[in-house]
């Protein structure tokens, strides 16, 4: 079985007779998906030098990615339009494309020299905007951040743009406010778009969170999870919510499908854990192998998961603060503080904890759990005084 | 349209404007990881072979598996283009041993699991390249697989070879791979050389029973005038002088032209040498049964370690010599053999001397083994001189 050979360990073989699946595809041919793939893919090859159809191609393999988590499509979108890249005035749709592939690899300064040369050719860009703005908002920059929310305010809809500002006060010490705001602005615009609802349900839990309130937060997560829209993140926000609350049995269930991506296998093993799953040994090892697999080729893109499991389930606190801080230099978002503020306390040295310390006392970020964890820290720093 | 940020999706980072692709995840097992194959080759004295993992997803996606469409690739649509596969990789790999472009030749396929799915498990040979007498020392790899369609795809290789394992990254960016697989440190080189020299003096049997035919007469004399033959010694003192002188002489001699052969100073025909050190073997037997050499043993042990050390450089030579730490080796192997020597002697002195007195010692011992050895001595000299294999197959 396909799902079970997964996680074992296993050794070269040869299967048993013919008929025996080896892999299985994650589309088959008949597939809408497959079959617009299968033709663009054609037509790409007949006719490589075409610019049209070659950053169309690498558009939808981007769009998969993302759909699907699988970054195996990256690779294909950059070799794609690789024959147009190399040049110092590469057009614009593909300078556009090498930004969003530049920011999947981690490489954010370089993703964000690209936007601004979209940006500066097409000021009305908004998908470019929009970018400046997630990455913006993913190193800590609150201030441009803002700057670029006030330049999609006139081109996007009120509730975007109310979004867009609720999101950067929302981890600024004014999560109450935000929450008002937001809330405000979805009863008075309504979506039908299911999407739409899913993602603004999911900021309104993560802002109820802040303001203390998790019985608010956890009603937001599961109207989210109930839109039906598929979303890795909502589920992992939640699950974070679930063990924050000691209750790991309601965790296993729920990401009991999701081991393909690592950041909810995380979540899963944890839980695992916590109530002894039969599976947690299988999946703990299954984790390991994947961050060993990882640093082979080289990445570093899950490095705030990988400080949690080496913290919580490998009790290793000097490797765990090391890939946290190391994480903290590219990704700045909230939870990448919090594996920094547990790591250190776990080793006793709130020094250590310093750049998510500062951050905290910057933002003046409210979530308890978080307020906890500086508040043991200071008093840490305190007795060694 | 999501937003993902470094292949996660950054929630608060992500803003709901224009078109969101409604797909519904299929959920395999397998984690969602890049296009990585897994090459690796094993260096060993009997060659070098590969082996290569490659994920079945990417071979679908550059050649086609999945013969009936239905999303599932069977172990009879894999067999069916098991020649295709091959051929398809190892055209993208380019293998150089020292220097000299080698075949890759498919010997086995098969099929693993590694973190995001099933691999092809392509083994093959590496030949053509490297001759027998001839260690690999130097590898070129040069690697092209995927690279035209997946920008991102890694090779992750790995080699094992006796001076340890050594691993490297393939790139599209990074395509050629050089790799120096002789001991890295001086000290392990040195190390490694003196462990042979050991060895050799131990499995070397012909310059054991030569030393050990030299220095069982140590522990005895021959009476002046007296036809009683071999008698025991009185005191430790003159027999360690013996051993001593034996020694020594058979050490310096054989370092000698060691180094000169080593060094390529001087070279004689391998078949004159080894007949000779048969001869000397011989020699030094039925010496001690028709004492000819007595006192002069030493003299003896110098002539014969003369041509025993052209032996010795020959297997130095078979170990392939590092250009670069040649002086290093040969100090290091010579080293080697003394030392295996010294335990040799340390055990076989006081244990003769204790002997010395008893009749299996002179009779048995001094007499009876060295007319075996004589006649083995002799055996392989008819052996060496006329190439024959009667009872060593060496």
């Amino acid at each position: 079985m396909v799902a079970a050979a997964g996680l074992c360990r296993a050794v070269p073989h040869v299967p048993a007779n013919d008929a025996v699946i080896v892999e299985k595809l994650p589309t088959r041919a008949s597939d809408p998906i497959a079959r617009e793939l299968r033709q663009l893919r054609s037509a790409h090859a007949a006719d490589p030098g075409n610019r049209d159809v070659a950053v169309k191609l690498a558009r939808r393999y981007f769009d998969l990615a993302s759909a699907e988590g699988d970054p195996r499509y990256v690779g294909y979108a950059e070799a794609a339009i690789r024959p147009w890249t190399g040049a110092a005035d590469a057009p614009l749709d593909v300078v556009m494309m090498r930004a969003l592939i530049r920011q999947y690899r981690h490489e954010f300064d370089p993703a964000m020299a690209d936007l601004d040369a979209v940006v500066a050719r097409d000021p009305q860009n908004t998908e470019a905007l929009q970018w400046q703005f997630a990455l913006h908002l993913v190193q800590a920059d609150y201030g441009a951040a803002r700057e670029r929310c006030a330049r999609l305010a006139p081109l996007t809809t009120v509730l975007a743009a109310t979004a867009c500002t609720a999101v950067i006060d929302g981890v600024n010490g004014h999560a109450r406010d935000a929450y008002a705001t937001l809330s405000k602005a979805f009863a008075e615009h309504p979506s039908s778009d299911a999407e739409y609802r899913q993602w603004v349900m999911t900021r309104l839990g993560e802002l109820a969170l802040r303001m203390g309130d998790r019985a608010l937060a956890e009603k937001h997560f599961r109207d989210a999870i109930a839109t039906g829209v598929v979303d890795g993140f909502v589920l992992g926000a939640y699950a974070d919510l679930l063990l924050d609350e000691n209750r790991p049995a309601e965790v296993v269930p729920m990401l009991r499908d999701w081991v393909a991506s690592d950041i909810l296998l995380l979540r899963l093993v944890l839980a695992e854990n916590a109530v002894h799953a039969p599976l947690a040994a299988e999946h703990i090892q299954a984790l390991a192998d994947r961050f060993a697999a990882a640093a082979l080729r080289g990445d570093k893109l899950h490095q705030q998961e990988e400080s949690r499991f080496t913290l919580q389930l490998q009790h290793n606190t000097d490797k765990a603060l090391a890939l946290a801080l190391e994480n903290w230099k590219l990704q700045r978002e909230p939870r990448d503080a919090r594996v920094i503020l547990e790591a250190a306390l776990a080793k006793k040295d709130s020094a250590a904890a310093k750049p998510a310390l500062d951050w905290m006392a910057r933002t003046g970020y409210e979530e308890a759990p978080y307020r906890e964890l500086v508040a043991q820290l200071n008093k840490l720093s305190g007795t060694a005084k | 349209m999501k937003l993902t940020i470094g292949g996660r999706q950054s929630g608060a980072a992500a803003l709901l404007l224009g078109l969101l692709l409604a797909i519904l995840p299929t959920v395999p097992a397998w984690a969602h990881k890049p296009s990585d194959s897994y090459l690796s080759f094993k260096v060993d004295e009997r060659g070098v072979t590969g082996q290569w993992d490659i994920a079945f997803r990417d071979l679908e996606y550059a050649i086609g598996l999945d013969a009936n469409g239905d999303g599932e690739i069977s172990w009879g649509e894999v067999k069916q283009k098991h020649a295709e596969i091959a051929s398809y990789a190892l055209a993208r790999l380019e293998v150089k041993v020292n220097g000299q472009a080698c075949a890759l030749s498919p010997t086995e396929h098969l099929v693993d699991d590694h973190t995001d799915g099933a691999y092809e498990v392509l083994r093959f040979r590496v030949w053509d390249c490297v001759g027998p007498a001839s260690a690999p020392e130097v590898l070129d790899v040069r690697y092209n697989l995927f690279f035209d369609f997946d920008a991102q795809h890694k090779g992750l290789l790995r080699i094992e070879s006796p001076a340890g394992t050594l691993t490297g990254v393939f790139a599209s960016d990074s395509s050629s791979q050089h790799f120096e697989l002789r001991s890295h440190t001086l000290l392990e080189q040195f190390g490694s050389f003196f462990r042979e020299g050991v060895f050799h003096i131990w499995v070397g049997i012909d310059h054991v029973l030569f030393l050990i035919s030299l220095l069982l007469p140590a522990v005895l004399f021959l009476p002046h005038g007296s036809r009683g033959g071999w008698r025991p010694v009185e005191r430790l003192g003159p027999a360690l002088w013996d051993v001593l002188r034996v020694v020594t002489s058979f050490t310096v001699a054989h370092s000698i032209t060691l180094s000169l052969a080593a060094l390529g100073i001087v070279s004689l025909p391998s078949r004159l040498v080894e007949s000779t050190i048969a001869f000397s073997v011989l020699l030094a037997a039925v010496n001690n049964i028709r004492p000819v050499v007595e006192e002069k043993r030493w003299m003896m042990a110098f002539l014969f370690g003369l041509i025993h050390g052209f032996g010795f450089a020959s297997v130095l030579a078979d170990l392939g010599l590092p250009r670069d730490a040649l002086l290093l080796a040969l100090v290091g192997f010579n080293l080697g053999v003394e030392a295996g020597q010294l335990v040799i002697v340390s055990v076989f002195v006081p244990l003769a001397f204790m002997l010395r007195a008893t009749v299996f010692y002179r009779r048995v011992l001094m007499i009876g083994g060295s007319v075996i050895v004589a006649l083995v001595a002799a055996t392989w000299m008819a052996e060496r001189i006329f190439d024959l294999k009667i009872i060593t197959p060496r």
